[in-house]
């Protein structure tokens, strides 16, 4: 009896694993397969962006026959910087692995989070992204971008503006952004932090604040709902995903921003190397896999290869950084 | 609405849908046992399977089954193990695992089991009724609210705490709060207390802690002393006796789990409440209008200990679908990857989803009466099997709880230096044990610590300062609740002292 349920336990141990390992099962390849397997390094946990960007990945270029097998690794610790550090001291042994992040790599560097930056590392591509967005309620005062500046400048201690992140992170560096374009005192902007995007939203929805920051895929689904009005977009034109959406271009505010996630390789890898990800990269945009784990996300597509993810980058340091010093940050 | 709930009928009772809710549960009962794999995880699991099946109704009956499978799961090794896997179960092995103690495992996973779906029906029920109106209900707290509410739950930790150890469990309390301040929160652009080791940015993991704080400990007891797995009138406690609850029990626990099940509700249709201050509250209310004699016995082994957080938490749990369903607004962590599963599947949960997509939106309430239901009928005849796993030998029982002890720290976050943080706890909280001090506050503070913190924060940010206490009429009536819940024990039990003495004068 006690080696049956033992059995039983381990039958358990061994489904969860099978569930786990089930999802990273290798597709076969039909011909035009250009990487032979890729090893994503998560530096994260299960179930968050990365974890998502980086499976959801996999699934396309693995389902699309451009990449034999995938397997996945989470190692969470230092905000990102425990896998960067991996990455850079087993450089030589790990040409297989790439290793997924995001907009938080660049702004982790400035505050010395970790003490590498992306320069350390071999750039891949950046693969997809979101926009950034200001939202108000549906029903409030506030209509427009410069409702909202108005406002602030009437009252700056009673328009509260929300956001998911800490102070000093993406939510609200891109609401100081904003303000600073508009020519209204980013340092004086009331920001006020929440514990991820639910809570933000719960936070505008009961009035306790006037304005929230946040990604625009979220904010989305809500504005449809008619229950939040999207202010302003940090993209150079109106999203398809919903057109009825400014842009802070249309309205006179010089913002753009970009939440990008890519693909980051070790220090030192061989070139032939690097044109192999980046053109099963490259091809992945073309599948019908892709489209589907794309869509299923709500993910935009924002390629940037190389150089000029180099780029993208560097700009994305400079503006931040300068934003962060005025802030009295760094 | 007659109309919406025939046509929520209809479509969860095809044979299909039936099967789904069926699998669902098992999955996630089974999986929801192992510590370290709580609803959340379990959930984003199976998200990819359920976007596959393609049509939303049944895609979203099969996750709701899991749900509730995995809350269910989780007080299972809570009880039969003291090793809680999800903070919401912390609350059942506080009388759950001395039930197992006493050898009446199997009464306890039983009295756990009909309180879980009483929760969840009553939980059901309420919100077909009522998920409309209280859309706006949970818009009403504001971050002072939550901070207030953080203190009545805080503050109830008088209620877990023995006669004469209301000190050490502040103390301990203190600790917890301590702890929660290490790594990046929500507050600060930097992490604190860290020492400059990047393990550490973002904070203790809750499962290393409750890990530490109540499995190791008694993996390590056993071992010392080679008698513990006796019970304590010397009878093995892999005897299960009293599986079933007796006529007077059922009676004692009914009422119980009717005010629990309410409570739990209104407490999960907050966003950013939740089922494990559903699950304490729950506790500490229920010990605080106990008669005496049985308040005594709260902590002890008592089923009421083990009915008021297992209803509490599962009808919180049903209660957190009222802000996903009616505003699109998740209230938790395990509603936020539902809301993605949702969008994924093309609906739009929001005030119009019950105008829209009837269908969809009565479907998942049938499918958590079903549920709850199904969970019920496949439990209780397995109890006597699961409550077995204790009768194996020591030499065999002590390395499995060992194993599922140090597999739950390492499994979410796939980081060994969470073993490292659990054996030094671990020891740590041994040592607690020998010197008598109560392990239970620590990790209620640990966990309320954040929650406290950050709305305290919000709240002054919002009102320029303390203003929010005297502006904000509810905020005030909840502190005031938590110092009648601090002075009520002591009040008590000076009064019983008085009449004692009374009667000792007349004599």
């Amino acid at each position: 009896m006690t080696i049956l349920n033992f059995s039983r336990r381990t039958i358990m141990a061994a489904g969860v694993a099978l569930a786990v390992t089930g999802l990273a099962a290798p597709a076969v390849a039909d011909g035009h397969q250009v990487v032979d397997s890729i090893h994503f390094l998560i530096p994260g946990g299960a179930g968050g962006g990365w974890d998502g960007t980086a499976r959801g990945t996999g699934e396309a270029l693995t389902g699309a026959g451009l990449v034999g097998s995938a397997s996945y690794e989470n190692m969470s610790g230092g905000g990102g910087g425990k896998a960067i550090g991996y990455l850079i001291e087993n450089a030589d042994s790990n040409h297989g692995t790439l290793m997924v992040n995001s907009t938080p790599i660049v702004i982790r560097s400035l505050t010395g989070v970790f003490p590498q930056n992306f320069r350390d590392l071999t750039l891949v591509a950046g693969t997809i992204g979101d926009y950034a967005a200001l939202v108000v309620a549906a029903d409030g005062p506030i209509k427009d971008l410069n409702g909202l500046i108005e406002a602030f400048n009437a009252d700056s201690s009673g328009t509260a503006v929300g956001g998911g992140s800490v102070p000093g992170g993406m939510d609200h560096l891109v609401a100081a952004m904003v303000f600073q374009a508009a020519g209204a005192d980013p340092v004086a902007m009331k920001y006020v932090p929440y514990d991820g995007g639910g809570a933000t939203m719960a936070g505008l929805l009961s009035g306790e604040v006037q304005a929230v920051s946040t990604g625009f895929s979220e904010a989305v689904e809500l504005a449809k709902a008619g229950e939040v009005r999207i202010i302003g977009v940090t993209s150079p034109e109106r999203v398809d995903a919903y057109k009825d959406a400014p842009t802070m271009l249309e309205q006179g505010n010089a913002t753009e921003f970009v939440n990008w996630r890519g693909f980051f390789a070790a220090p030192g890898l061989p070139a032939d190397k690097l044109a192999m990800y980046q053109d099963a990269l490259t091809k992945m945009y073309e599948t019908d896999e892709w489209e589907a784990v794309r869509a299923r996300n709500g993910w935009v597509n924002i390629h940037n290869n190389g150089d000029d993810f180099k780029k993208f980058l560097e700009n994305q340091e400079q503006v931040i950084g300068d934003l962060m010093k005025q802030l009295g940050f760094l | 609405m007659l109309e919406g709930l025939l046509l929520g009928l209809s479509t969860a009772f095809t044979f299909q849908n039936i099967l789904m809710v069926i699998g669902g549960c098992l999955i996630g009962t089974f999986i929801g046992m192992l510590p370290g794999l709580g609803p959340m995880s379990i959930i984003a699991i199976m998200i990819p399977i359920a976007i596959t099946i393609g049509d939303p109704a049944t895609a979203l009956i099969l996750l709701a089954g899991v749900y509730y499978g995995a809350v269910f799961g989780g007080s299972t090794s809570s009880i039969l193990i003291n090793a809680p896997g999800v903070a919401s179960t912390v609350a059942t092995s506080f009388d759950g695992y001395p039930l197992t103690r006493q050898g009446k495992a199997g009464k306890a996973l039983t009295v756990a089991a009909i309180a879980s779906f009483s929760g969840g029906t009553i939980g059901a029920i309420l919100l077909l009724i009522f998920a409309p109106m209280l859309a706006s209900v949970a818009l009403l707290f504001h971050s002072s609210e939550y901070f207030a509410l953080m203190v009545v739950g805080l503050s109830a930790i008088a209620a877990f705490a023995g006669t004469g150890q209301v000190a050490k469990a502040l103390l301990m309390t203190f600790l917890g709060l301590i702890m929660a301040t290490v790594g990046e929160g929500v507050l600060f652009n930097a992490a604190r207390f860290t020492l400059g080791i990047p393990d550490l940015q973002s904070g203790f993991g809750f499962i290393t802690l409750a890990m530490a704080m109540f499995a190791l400990p008694e993996a390590i007891y056993l071992i010392l002393d080679p008698n513990r797995s006796k019970t304590a009138d010397g009878g093995d406690n892999s005897e299960i006796k009293e599986l079933r609850i007796s006529r007077d029990e059922a009676k004692s626990i009914a009422p119980v789990i009717a005010r629990q099940s309410v409570q739990g509700f209104l407490i999960g249709v907050l966003p950013g409440a939740g089922a494990t201050i559903a699950s304490f509250l729950g506790y500490a209310v229920e010990r605080n209008i106990a008669p005496k004699d049985e308040q005594d016995q709260f902590g002890k082994g008592s089923v009421k200990g083990v009915a008021a957080p297992e209803s509490a938490n599962n009808a919180a749990c049903t209660g957190s679908f009222v802000p996903l369903l009616t505003l699109g607004i998740p209230g938790s962590g395990t509603t936020a990857i539902l809301l993605g599963a949702l969008i994924a599947l093309n609906v739009s949960p929001g005030p119009r989803l019950m105008v829209d997509e009837p269908q969809i939106f009565w479907a998942v309430i049938i499918s958590m009466y079903l549920g709850n239901l199904v969970l019920l009928m496949l439990n209780l005849p397995l109890i006597p099997y699961i409550a077995k796993v204790l009768a194996a030998p020591r030499n065999f029982l002590i390395p499995f709880i060992l194993f599922f002890t140090l597999m739950g720290a390492y499994i979410g976050q796939n980081n060994a230096t969470e073993l490292l943080l659990l054996v030094g706890f671990g020891i740590c909280a041994t040592i607690f044990r020998f010197a008598d001090y109560p392990l239970a506050p620590l990790l209620i503070g640990f966990i309320l610590g954040p929650l406290l913190e950050n709305n305290f924060a919000r709240a002054m940010q919002l009102y320029d300062g303390m203003g929010f206490i005297w502006e904000r009429p509810m905020t005030l009536g909840l502190l005031v609740l938590a110092v009648v819940l601090v002075v009520l024990p002591s009040y008590r039990s000076r009064r019983a002292r008085a009449r004692a003495e009374g009667v000792a004068d007349g004599d």
